[in-house]
């Protein structure tokens, strides 16, 4: 999964084509990091039906809130620069791979 | 054939992990599964100060990382696996996984702890994750010098927003009763009321919360006057309770009519063979210290049930 910053965010997503997932997560959410092992196993099993990054919150804090993500964990998805699903709150990872694989 | 274990504990939060502790150093074949990493909602809460022997210097994700550690160092297995399904009534228990595997074990102790309850006020749900939160520390950072409101009056809902405090500008404690009486401890109350960031609305419900794509606002009832108002703020976080995590058990062992499992004072379900352990028990004190105790006493009635069961065995 490729780690996203205030740096490269803009020409890694809001720049790039196709289907993108972002994990919001910070050190400081467990619940961020009880999902974290799924989702890196499910950007593995789908690695050709979109492109995986994380972003974490820490030091990024006003690009996450420019993307209207004020709650951790959160899971976008960005089709051609733009946010096309959101998941937030109690994550599980079925929903995102459905998710996934309706927009895929 | 696919290995039995002795025990297997359902959910690795303090109840979880202090049975898995007990289990495995009675020298069982021991596993705890557990959706996702283990801690339960006692990694959630930074400040944790009344867990006994740790006055200072511990917080909750130090804690729970430090008795996960401590369980597997007498060899209880932990592996991640969601529970969708469990089959208790044989003398060997299936418990079923989400990835569609299947465990046998001869007893079961269950502990699946609960999760924060939501008042489900209008705007609360679509405005989760854009200022909606049950989590402080995964949330707090954002509101720095921001304000914020909390829900609930509790030891978590006045702990937690002392916690706050550390980041935003202000802290809104709206409470239904009236002023000056809180339900949580005096200790926190007291400091509460010392902290100057933090802001008291008495007599009072949140009605809604107001925002189009991030919280803005919520709308607030005086309970006694009936009057509504407007307040500012750029994030709601409730502590109003938890509900039990027990939908999997309905119909498998006796719970209560809020949905909580009924045991006897060995930590004994409905079913034999079966125990529970922690917060999704019914019980008077829901902390970190009373689930521990419960995993210990439903690992030690296991391991008596098991040598009791295998005395039959031989008898016979
Ligand atoms: C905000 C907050 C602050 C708190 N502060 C304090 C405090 O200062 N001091 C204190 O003593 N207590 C505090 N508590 C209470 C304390 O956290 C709980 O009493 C304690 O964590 C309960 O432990 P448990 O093992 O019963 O359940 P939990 O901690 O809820 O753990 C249960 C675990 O089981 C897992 N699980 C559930 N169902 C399944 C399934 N089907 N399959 C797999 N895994 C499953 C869950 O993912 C979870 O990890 C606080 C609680 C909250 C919410």
């Amino acid at each position: 999964m490729l780690a996203l910053t205030k740096e490269n965010f803009e020409e890694e997503v809001k720049k790039a084509e196709g289907l993108i997932m972002v994990d919001f997560w910070s050190e400081k959410c467990e619940p961020c990091k009880a999902l974290m092992p799924s989702v890196h196993e499910l950007a593995e099993k789908h690695a050709d039906k979109a492109k995986f990054c994380s972003l974490d919150t820490n030091g990024n804090k006003r690009l996450a809130m420019s993307q209207k993500v004020l709650g951790l964990p959160t899971i976008l998805f960005y089709q051609n620069g733009e946010i096309v699903a959101e998941l937030c709150n109690e994550i599980s990872i079925e929903d995102v791979e459905a998710k996934l694989l309706e927009l895929a | 054939m696919a290995e039995v274990y002795d025990i297997i504990i359902v959910g690795g939060g303090p109840g979880g992990l202090a049975a898995g502790i007990y289990g495995s150093r009675a020298r069982l074949k021991t596993a705890i599964l557990q959706k996702g990493k283990p801690g339960g909602q006692a990694a959630r809460t930074e400040d944790l100060e009344n867990y006994p022997g740790f006055s200072r210097g511990t917080t909750g994700p130090a804690l729970m990382e430090a008795m996960e550690e401590h369980a597997k160092s007498f060899g209880t297995e932990i592996i991640s696996e969601e529970i969708v399904g469990l089959d208790l009534e044989g003398k060997i228990k299936l418990i079923k996984s989400k990835s569609g595997h299947e465990y046998m074990s001869k007893t079961v102790i269950l502990a699946p702890g609960a999760v924060p309850k939501s008042l489900e006020i209008k705007g609360e749900i679509p405005l989760r994750g854009k200022g909606v939160s049950y989590c402080a520390t995964c949330d707090a950072d954002f509101f720095e010098e921001l304000d914020v409101v909390v829900v609930g009056n509790g030891d978590a809902a006045v702990e937690e927003a002392m916690y706050l405090t550390k980041f935003a500008e202000t802290v809104t404690i709206i409470v239904r009763r009236n002023e000056g009486d809180l339900r949580c401890n005096k200790t926190s109350a007291e400091r509460a009321f010392a902290n100057p960031k933090i802001k008291w609305v008495w007599n009072s419900v949140l009605e809604e919360i107001k925002g189009n794509g991030l919280v803005d606002s919520v709308v607030i009832k005086n309970i006694k006057t009936g009057e509504l108002s407007v307040l500012e703020t750029n994030g709601v976080f409730f502590f109003v309770g938890t509900v039990p995590k027990t939908e999997i058990l309905k119909g498998k062992v006796e719970l209560n009519e809020q949905g909580y499992i009924i045991t006897n004072d060995l930590m004994q379900t409905s079913v034999p063979g079966v125990y529970a352990a922690g917060d999704a028990r019914v019980k008077y004190l829901r902390q970190v210290v009373t689930a521990a105790s419960d995993g210990a006493i439903a690992a030690v009635a296991a391991e008596r049930y098991l040598a009791e069961e295998e005395g039959l065995h031989k008898s016979s």
